[in-house]
């Protein structure tokens, strides 16, 4: 096919909008390997110090196996909470399926400050200021509508004959559940789950309010930020980056396609 | 009706309603403690507060607009081209979209800064004197906003340029049309959706936006989400913040109600 004028214009005002997607990213790998004692850009030599200086200290630490464990904890509950209801949504026939499916999915409509100040009103009430199981019902909220809408998609592309087979073959309908239905939903449970993780892994609003001492990653990261510009963040920055790809290239890997969960 | 299948939702619907739903009423119940609308008439009487509703308007629309601009040559792009660039673009699009706001923020503050790289490199290049202010001010919200909304806008419209019909374009092209034609006549009429979709999308989280304003506006540009986190966490006023944010929530549903409406009517036709 013969490139139009036109559409080499597209590729090109394309090339720069992609370069500004990146830019941000790119930016932090020379800062995070700089060698000056401040932020300086270009760097002028290269070191590893800032990554040192982030596994020397024992508050980042600390904030990232928080992080780590609240995001676990959080896509373990949002599944077993979410993918029930996403089964109970798509092929269940009740009163107020609607108004359910609605509600499912206001978390995300909800702005997020909202949600948080409302939890956090309720969180200082029952004394659940800074613990890390309050932060996970928290994300368990925000992470649901990801579970209910990627689950919800793989059952209404579910072949529904394979199931009738095994229970026309005597299998009961746990049996069929537990051999033909989450086996062959396996990718979008994959997907749900990282995405559940990463969602939790990265939030910082409800964090902010309610992490109180006992800080995650992100709310470490926004207190720093506030405080002082350090490149030690770009090393945070750097780690947080290669994570995220590699959860990427999971659920490319294992999980339900991107381009299916776009959708 | 019989009623079916309803049991396995019941644990996610209790942790909806005692940790969402509940919380949530239960604090826009402060925003009329006492039986007044005292803090409604504060929210929408006083000029101060007025202007952090306006400026968090201005600001979504200009953050919508700039998506647009920039998402639909991207959606357009990563539609029509082939598999490989297709995903290639996809990578692209979903890589900073997954990376925390709080990295691209902070590089953001890096590129911008009075000594960030923009102004350092446009100083060192003769192209300016004095480093033109980028952050702290409403330019800088601009960019951070839309550079973490972009893929907002780019997905739906992405699958929007897809499900047109490419025999439509090929047709028109062996008719004779420009480029521009084939544009403005087939693909812009047939992805009017996915336009509006990414648009009330952006709109409606451009709204209740927090870190990006909070950070890059460094105190200087109000929007209303930053105004609500600072009544609750420095002022201690709940009742105020209550106010704002059942304000804030009428007015996302409403938006949310409104783009739903015209979509009906827009596939009844």
């Amino acid at each position: 096919m013969k490139t139009s004028p036109s559409r080499r214009l597209l590729v090109v005002a394309c090339g720069l909008i992609y370069f500004f997607l990146m830019l941000p990213l790119l930016v932090v790998f020379p800062i995070s390997l700089s060698s000056a004692p401040y932020m300086q850009f270009p760097p002028p030599g290269l070191s590893w110090q800032w990554y040192e200086r982030y596994l020397d200290d024992p508050q980042w630490i600390d904030a990232t196996w928080r992080s780590l464990y609240i995001g676990g904890a959080t896509a373990v509950l949002a599944l077993a909470l979410g993918v029930p209801l996403a089964f109970a949504l798509v092929r269940g026939k009740f009163f107020g399926r609607i108004l359910i499916d609605r509600l499912a999915l206001a978390p995300v409509i909800v702005p997020t400050i909202i949600l948080s100040v409302a939890v956090y009103g309720l969180f200082a009430k029952l004394k659940l200021i800074g613990m890390w199981y309050g932060l996970v019902i928290a994300h368990t909220v925000l992470a649901l509508p990801f579970v209910v809408l990627v689950i919800g998609a793989g059952l209404r592309d579910f072949d529904r004959s394979l199931e009738q087979a095994a229970e026309g073959l005597g299998a009961s309908r746990w049996r069929t559940l537990a051999r033909i239905t989450l086996p062959l939903l396996r990718p979008s449970l994959v997907s749900a789950g990282l995405l559940a993780f990463i969602s939790s892994f990265d939030e910082v609003v409800v964090a902010l309010f309610m992490a109180g001492a006992n800080m995650t990653l992100p709310k470490k990261m926004f207190d720093n930020i506030m405080m002082e510009i350090d490149p030690t963040i770009a090393a945070v920055s750097v780690m947080q980056i290669l994570l995220v790809s590699i959860v990427l290239v999971l659920i490319g890997r294992f999980g339900r396609g991107l381009k299916d969960s776009a959708r | 009706m019989k009623s079916r299948g309803f049991l396995p939702a019941l644990p996610a619907l209790i942790l909806l309603f005692v940790f969402f739903l509940f919380p949530v009423v239960r604090m826009l119940g402060f925003s009329v403690e006492g039986g007044t609308f005292d803090w409604y008439a504060k929210a929408l009487g006083e000029e101060l507060y007025l202007r952090v509703f306006w400026n968090t308007f201005e600001i979504a629309l200009l953050v919508t607009f700039f998506c647009l601009l920039l998402g639909y040559p991207l959606g357009f792009l990563m539609a029509t081209t082939t598999p490989f660039w297709a995903t290639a673009g996809f990578i692209f699009v979903l890589l900073p979209l997954w990376t925390s706001v709080l990295v691209r923020t902070y590089a953001w503050m890096v590129l911008l800064g009075r000594n960030g790289v923009f102004n350092r490199t446009l100083i060192e290049s003769g192209i300016i004197a004095d480093p033109i202010p980028l952050l702290h001010n409403f330019t800088g919200v601009l960019i951070g906003m839309v550079h973490v909304l972009l893929p907002y806008m780019v997905l739906p419209i992405y699958s929007a340029v897809r499900k047109v019909d490419p025999a439509i374009p090929a047709a028109a092209a062996g008719l004779g049309a420009s480029s521009f034609a084939i544009f403005r006549r087939i693909y812009l009429p047939l992805t009017l959706n996915g336009i509006f979709a990414g648009s009330v999308l952006v709109f409606v989280l451009s709204l209740g936006f927090f870190i990006t304003p909070a950070l890059l506006g460094g105190g200087r540009v109000m929007m209303i989400a930053v105004l609500i986190e600072q009544q609750v966490r420095e002022a201690l006023n709940w009742p105020f913040a209550a106010a704002l944010s059942a304000v804030l929530l009428v007015f996302t549903f409403a938006v949310y109600a409104l783009a739903q409406r015209l979509t009906r009517t827009e596939t009844a036709r």
